[in-house]
Formats: structure tokens, C-alpha cells, sequence
């Protein structure tokens, strides 16, 4: 789960990392308050779930609170990679004399946590990874024994000379490490991390995504989800316990296993259509997930044809043959329905779909290019 | 012969009296694994489907003599159970929970490799080898003894696959789902370098999909390591980036784990990549045919060869007994 810029930031500054002051505002009369309140030259930043804020113009600097109010009008509102910005954080404007990175992230191959840190900080971290690899520095830590502060000294001697920000550095490099564990982050980042004026070493944006597995036991971070920040079919998809990512083509998929629903995708683009989704509906077969799925699917306009491939194993193919069923009965879709239910109970799921007359397949390559048949579409 | 499990397997069950747990014992048993065994703290003394049950592994493992256990328990408590069984003295566990905390998992899979111990997954269907156990939940009825050998980081991707070579006689000498998770306890790799081991095996069908690098470092592995014909599919080359495709490992970030680098590393390591599951029983048939015509091409060089030194060694001689 990926949480806003300014939601971060407290749960750093709980844990003692030095940030900005700042606030929410969701109306340019609130940016201005806030303005006004710090009395000082802001920055007004767009609170959206995507990278490239700064680059697509969500991130604004304001002398003053007039011109906060200014720019809140056109950030709010303005879409930045599909996302519609509903929130801005309002935030005291630093003189930066330096700019670093500090991230932690999981790493596969060596299944150890990974600290990188790098003196070019401020700008896309991956371009620095791609042109200039020897400005990262990277520190694998034994996940049993922990970050040792001597580790996170050397780190911080990859960015500071200067002892005393060495020492702020490391101690917020061990911060950062510790609230990595306890969140159960996937992904911590400041970037940048900054000196000011006055020596301080400040996060001056921060970055943080969750372990889904592990949401189950950070209620506090849980809550913080943001529901206006997520595609409203995606929303539904998960309050219906489904594995769902919104696209733009104009097949819609059922399939059981996420790994299916990939190559079943993937067949559908080879073929020349285009999924309109990712939907996993998971091992059990309770048939209200079908209808579910059907529904939502339904819900998005460009969707021209939906293709249901089950490879039925645990879940049974009659249990969904009657999800089938119910869904046509209850939401009477327009669009055609092509069907493959393979493996367990696949004959009497035949039987219960002969009661609605859909078109079906016994093949994966087949329903595949009979949904696109069906969708019309030109190939 | 097989991988990982076979005849001598005497599984345990962890979580045995729980939904999953029941239902899947019955059918490992029904399959005819030697289950010997479940654990269920506080349900010591009963039986699942004639299988007796015990509070704590190490009762089971004292009195069963189990050398595998298989893990249902729900995921808060999922790595919990790695740690018993382990410490427990059992050398390969199987975790077929979905939803393990990623980072509990680093710490465990430290501890199982210190061990000396394998794990497989968690998030995975298990395994199968074909007429002799079946450990999981991996439907026995797809399956067919023969001699390909199957990895996968997917479950019913699987199945699809295994039932396209089990429908064109091609049967399979072990299948294993290793898991669609960030950290699992074993990779492509490990399961290639047994296949190429395992006499029975002689072609091997590696199934990937994006995210991670796993694919990538198995291509340069069977570059240096694999004599044996590797057919490989990947799936989600249409999931965008950001996006996790239902498995918690399958994600694109930061422009790697791309479907089309997989594809390309794969094929440069001389493994052709299906672009459907259905695909993959006719590109080993043209993988085994390539190597055994390279095989005799090679075979042929050698023999002309050595014909040629015989030749040579001949004239030597008539020139020498002419001397004399």
C-alpha cells in the first residue's frame, strides 16, 4: 500500500527524523491559512500516489500566502499521470545548500534489507542508478542483526564531511532503519535529504509503501489509506476480497491465478485486442466473487466483450458456472460473455451454463480469440 | 526418480485440522502420499482422515519419523510454523500460505539456510512427482509420470501448462510451484540445478512472470550450467508498471522485472520463450530434437576424427614395416 508524502512525514517525525512543518490543505483558503500561519515562503506540494511530482508541475514554490492561494487553484485539481490532485501539502520552504538520498528497500536476490544511500540527491534516483552508478552507495544488512551504528556512520560519511551532520545523518539513517521493521514497510525514501543554513539535516519529502501481508497488523497505517486517491473500481474490487488492476483495452478478464490472468492477458494482446483488466479471483469458489467480478468489469464503458478462463483445481468449475448464472440473472449484461471452465467439476459446470446460452471454448488460445471476435473490435 | 519428493517421503501436516489443511490432507493422502502425520496445538490426540494428529512437531517428528511437512497454518502465524518445523530437525518445508509478511520472511529464510534446511515458498501450490507424492495442492489428476521437469512461480499457470504436455503424452518427472512472493526459499535456480541432476528428467519447463530478477539470473545459470533442453514461458508482459498483479512479487518498479528483459535474457541463453502455455509441449520436441542432432554432429566430429588418427597410425605403420 502506497501512502501520501505528508503521511510519511509523521510517521517520521514520530520517529524523531527532523521534517519540515506542514499541513493539509484541500481548498486554495486553507493553503493560504497555512500560509499565513507560517508567516514564511512555502512550497505547495501535490499529494498524489506517482512519481514525478516536481517534473509535471505538482510541486510549486510560494514567496507568500497570496501566491500559495494562487498556486493551490491550479495545483488542485490538476491530473499528473491520470491521478485528479485533491490534496496539497503546504510546507516551509528550506534554503537548501545540500541535496542526498537516503532509501531502504527489500531486496530479492539477497532477501536482506537494502540501505542505499547517494550524495546526488533531488532527482530521479534510477537515472542516477542508470548514469552514474558509482555516486550510490549500497549497504546490505543481516535482517537478523540488524543496522549497527557504526554502518550507518560510514553511510553517512558517504554524504557529510562535516562531523556534526555525519552524526545527524547516521542517527537518521538508523531512524529510518528501524521505522523500515516497524511500519513493515517494503520502501522508505528521503529524497532529498537536506543541510540548510543553519547545518540542520532535514527530510525534506518522504516516501513510504507497505507490505500488503502486513497491513493486518498496522491498523494506524491501515486507516490512512486513501480511498480518493485509488480508482473507484480498484476500491471495489478489493472490498470484494479481488485481485484487480484497471487498464484501458476493451476485453474484459475473469481468470482464477494471478498467473493465469497474466498469460490470459497476454494472449488477448497477441491476438490483437486489449485487456481492459487484471482480475484474480483467487482459489476459493464462492460464487458471489463471480458476480462480483462481472460487475465490475461491467462498470468500466469501454469494455466491448468479457472472456472468463477458469483452470478449475480448488476452485470448482460448477461454483462458478453458478456465479455465471446468477450474474446474468441479476445484472443482465449487454456485453457478450465467452467462457472456458476447465478441471474440477467441469461437466456439470457445462450443464448449469446451458440454462444461459453463452458461447464457450475448451481451450485458453480459442476463448481468447473468441472474445475478441466477439467484441467487435477491428484486428 | 524425481526431485525434492518422492516414495521415501513421510510427511507432516501443520494447520492439518484447519479448512485447507483437512481437505488437502485427505487428497495427499488419497493421492498416495505417505502422510504420517499433523500437528494442531491443542488438537494432539485425534485423527483427520486416519492421520493421526500431534500438539508439537517434535512429537511428530519422535514418533512418525516425519522428513517433510507442509504448512496451511493462516499467514500471522505462517512463519511461526517454518520455525518448528525446522527446529525440529525436518530438512524441507513447504509453505503454501499467501499473505506472509515479507520481512519475517527474510529472517526465517536466513535461519532455514543455516539450518541446512530447504523451504518452498510460501505463496505456492506446492509440488508434485508424478506416481510417487504429491505434497500441496496441486491437482493429482493432471499430472502424468514422464520426464519433463516443471518449475513455476505460478499455481494454476501451472496447471495450465502441465495439462498442455500431459495432453500431448508428454509427462512430467516433477512439478514444482515455487512461489509468487518477493522472498521465497527457493528460486528457479535451486530447482534447475536439481533437474539437471536428476537422471529421469530430461527437459525442463521454466514458468516465470515479471518482477525481480530471478528469471534473468536463471538464464545465465542454465547458459553455464544446464545441458538439458530449457523451454520457458513468462507471463504479464501487458501488467503496467507500479502495479502489483495479484502475487506480492509480481510488481514492475523502478523499470526492472520487465516481461520483455526476462524474454530477451532467456533467449539469449539459448531458451526459447512460448508465447502461449499451449505452445510449450512443441517447443520441446524441436529443443530435444536440436540437441540430439547437436549431440550427433558433435558425436560425428569426434568419430571422423579418430578414424582419421587410425588412418594416420596405419600409414605410420605400412611405412615402418616397409622399413623393415
Amino acid at each position: 500500500m502506497k501512502i501520501h508524502e505528508y503521511q510519511a512525514k509523521q510517521i517520521f517525525a514520530e520517529a524523531g527524523i527532523v521534517v519540515p512543518a506542514g499541513d493539509i490543505a484541500t481548498t486554495p483558503i486553507e493553503a493560504y491559512d497555512l500560509a499565513v500561519k507560517y508567516n514564511k515562503p512555502v512550497m505547495v506540494k501535490s499529494q498524489v500516489h506517482v512519481g514525478g511530482r516536481g517534473k509535471a508541475g505538482g510541486i510549486k514554490y510560494a514567496e507568500n500566502a497570496e501566491s500559495a492561494k494562487v498556486l493551490a487553484t491550479q495545483i488542485l485539481g490538476m491530473d499528473i499521470k491520470g491521478l485528479t490532485v485533491k490534496k496539497v501539502l503546504v510546507t516551509i520552504a528550506e534554503d537548501i545548500i545540500s541535496e542526498s538520498y537516503v532509501g531502504i528497500i527489500l531486496d530479492r536476490s539477497t532477501k536482506r534489507p537494502v540501505i542505499m544511500v547517494s550524495p546526488a540527491g533531488g532527482v530521479d534516483i534510477e537515472e542516477v542508478a542508470a548514469k552514474t552508478p558509482e555516486k550510490i552507495f549500497k549497504l546490505f544488512v543481516d535482517p537478523v542483526e540488524g543496522l549497527k551504528s557504526f554502518q550507518a556512520r560510514n553511510l553517512a560519511y558517504k554524504l557529510y564531511r562535516d562531523i556534526n551532520q555525519v552524526r545527524k545523518a547516521a542517527d537518521i539513517i538508523m531512524k529510518l532503519y528501524k521505522t523500515f521493521w516497524e511500519s513493515d514497510a517494503s520502501l522508505v525514501e528521503i529524497n532529498p535529504l537536506i543541510t540548510n543554513t543553519g547545518g540542520e539535516v532535514i527530510a525534506l519529502d518522504a516516501k513510504m509503501n507497505i507490505d500488503d501481508n502486513c497491513l493486518y497488523r498496522q491498523p494506524a497505517i491501515s486507516a490512512m489509506r486513501d480511498l480518493d486517491a485509488e480508482d473507484p473500481a480498484e476500491v471495489a474490487a478489493r472490498e470484494a476480497d479481488l485481485s484487480f488492476v484497471k487498464l484501458d483495452g476493451a476485453i474484459g478478464c475473469i481468470v482464477n491465478g494471478a498467473g493465469l490472468a497474466m498469460a490470459t492477458m497476454d494472449l488477448v494482446k497477441r491476438y490483437g485486442g486489449d485487456p481492459a483488466n487484471f482480475l484474480d479471483i483467487g482459489g476459493s469458489s464462492n460464487p458471489q466473487k463471480v458476480v462480483d467480478a462481472i460487475s465490475i468489469i461491467l462498470s468500466d464503458s469501454n469494455v466491448k466483450a468479457i472472456l472468463i478462463n477458469i483452470f478449475g483445481g480448488i476452485t470448482r468449475c460448477d461454483d462458478v458456472a453458478n456465479g455465471i448464472v446468477e450474474a446474468i440473472k441479476q445484472l443482465q449484461p449487454e456485453v457478450p460473455i465467452v467462457v472456458r471452465l476447465t478441471g474440477t467439476n467441469e461437466k456439470e459446470a457445462a450443464k448449469i451454463l446451458k440454462k444461459v446460452n453463452l458461447p464457450s471454448e475448451d481451450t485458453l488460445d480459442k476463448v481468447v480469440k473468441k472474445a475478441i471476435e466477439l467484441s467487435g473490435i477491428e484486428v | 526418480m524425481s526431485i525434492f519428493i518422492n516414495k521415501k517421503t513421510k510427511l507432516v501436516v501443520q494447520g492439518i485440522t484447519g479448512r485447507d489443511g483437512s481437505f488437502h490432507a485427505k487428497q495427499m493422502k488419497s493421492y498416495g502420499t505417505n502422510v504420517v502425520a499433523g500437528v494442531t496445538p491443542g488438537k494432539g490426540g485425534s485423527k483427520v482422515s486416519g492421520i493421526p494428529v500431534y500438539n508439537t512437531i517434535e512429537e511428530a517428528v519422535a514418533k512418525t519419523k516425519a522428513n517433510t511437512s507442509v504448512i496451511y497454518v493462516p499467514p500471522p502465524f505462517a512463519v511461526d510454523a517454518i520455525y518448528e518445523a525446522v527446529d525440529a530437525g525436518i530438512k524441507l518445508v513447504i509453505c503454501i500460505t499467501e499473505g506472509v509478511p515479507a520481512n519475517e520472511m527474510m529472517k526465517v529464510y536466513q535461519y532455514v539456510k543455516e539450518q541446512g534446511a530447504r523451504l518452498i515458498g510460501p505463496n505456492c501450490p506446492g509440488l508434485i512427482s508424478p506416481g510417487e507424492s504429491k505434497v500441496g495442492i496441486m491437482p493429482g489428476t493432471i499430472v502424468k509420470k514422464g520426464n519433463i521437469g516443471v518449475v513455476s512461480r505460478s499455481g494454476t499457470l501451472t496447471y495450465e501448462a502441465i495439462w498442455a504436455l500431459t495432453s500431448a503424452g508428454m509427462g512430467q518427472s516433477s512439478c514444482v510451484g515455487i512461489g509468487g512472493d518477493q522472498v521465497i526459499g527457493t528460486n528457479f535456480i535451486d530447482c534447475l540445478e536439481a533437474f539437471e541432476a536428476d537422471r529421469s528428467t530430461k527437459a525442463i519447463v521454466m514458468l516465470g512472470e515479471i518482477g525481480g530478477s530471478d528469471e534473468e539470473d536463471a538464464a545465465k545459470y542454465i547458459k553455464k550450467y544446464v545441458t538439458k533442453p530449457v523451454v520457458s514461458f513468462i507471463a504479464g508482459q501487458t501488467a503496467p508498471p507500479g502495479k502489483r498483479m495479484g502475487h506480492a512479487g509480481a510488481i514492475i518498479s523502478g523499470g526492472s522485472g520487465l516481461a520483455v528483459d526476462k524474454i530477451k535474457a532467456l533467449n539469449k541463453a539459448g531458451v526459447p520463450v512460448a508465447y502461449s502455455p499451449t505452445e510449450i509441449p512443441q517447443l520441446i520436441k524441436e529443443q530435444i530434437k536440436l540437441k540430439a542432432e547437436k549431440a550427433k554432429a558433435k558425436a560425428n566430429k569426434s568419430v571422423s576424427k579418430k578414424t582419421a588418427k587410425k588412418v594416420v597410425k596405419k600409414v605410420a605403420k605400412k611405412k615402418t614395416a616397409k622399413k623393415k
